[in-house]
């Protein structure tokens, strides 16, 4: 399995952007704006997650000079 | 329009499963940046031109310009000049510029239909105009437009607060001398008036 930080919120993306894809198909076949206006709401709620999960991930970078999602075990949280 | 929708959803899943089976970064999001711009054109296929346009813009041109600007900073040093040689040397390019010509000449064919037709170039039965779609999210929607915008709010400041440079220890200790030094004068304070006689007002 893929411990790549990086590929993490690709993969994230890859999966908001599907559930958007069903929002605005769904929407055009009942000819309602819904779907489209979910679709934004999808948006703005990447773009937050992107930015605040890039910060993240700079932040542990900077910390432990890797990128795998395993070496943050040793927070003691 | 199915044809178009067809070939755009087919570019579109090809390239998502390019992008999640690369091991090179950089190769995987050019995969997804052609993968979300076959989306956009499969959104407006589907009769949804504003929400193509956002999904160019905000998909394809903000969130992914983050993306790369992430990774070029985390791939700094002599091996970034090895790989950027390789990337430039190498046949890495063809798979994504292949399936963005394919889009590329499916955009143009739908311009020429339309044009050719005469008709607006997002129009007939079925399109959701951007009107009708601002016209909805600024009616009952408003309250989902303000949790965006404090949703948007959030994530700036937590992101500025995350990424801020890592220099802050600096300004730590100095806050720490600079209350003992005002701890210390206070105790001055104190002895001062200590020793004064009992019997003064």
């Amino acid at each position: 399995m893929r411990r790549d930080l990086i590929f993490i919120l690709m993969s994230v993306e890859i999966m908001l952007n599907g559930a958007g894809v069903a929002f605005v198909a769904a929407g055009s076949r009942w000819g309602q704006p819904d779907g489209q206006i979910m679709f934004l709401f999808i948006l703005a709620m990447a773009a937050s997650e992107v930015a605040v999960g890039l910060a993240l991930v700079l932040r542990l970078y900077h910390q432990h000079h890797n990128l795998d999602a395993d070496t943050i075990n040793d927070m003691r949280g | 329009m199915e044809v178009a929708f067809y070939a755009a959803g087919t570019v579109a899943v090809i390239s998502t499963v390019l992008t999640i089976t690369r091991l090179n970064a950089v190769h995987a999001l050019l995969y997804l940046v052609v993968s979300l711009l076959a989306v956009a054109v499969a959104f407006y296929t589907m009769g949804a031109p504003l929400v193509a346009g956002l999904e160019v813009i905000i998909y394809a041109g903000a969130i992914m310009v983050l993306f790369v600007f992430v990774v070029m900073m985390l791939n700094l040093g002599r091996r970034a000049v090895e790989s950027e040689r390789r990337l430039m040397e190498g046949t890495i390019w063809v798979g994504p510029s292949v399936l963005s010509a394919l889009l590329i000449v499916e955009v143009v064919f739908l311009i020429a239909r339309a044009r050719l037709s005469g008709l607006a170039l997002a129009s007939g039965s079925g399109v959701l105009a951007p009107k009708q779609v601002g016209i909805a999210l600024y009616g009952p929607y408003l309250i989902g437009v303000e949790l965006a915008s404090m949703l948007l709010l959030g994530a700036l400041v937590g992101a500025s607060h995350l990424g801020r440079p890592a220099s802050e220890k600096a300004e730590v200790r100095y806050d720490r001398n600079s209350d003992g030094s005002r701890a210390r004068s206070g105790g001055n304070i104190v002895r001062a008036g200590f020793g004064r006689s009992p019997d003064a007002p």
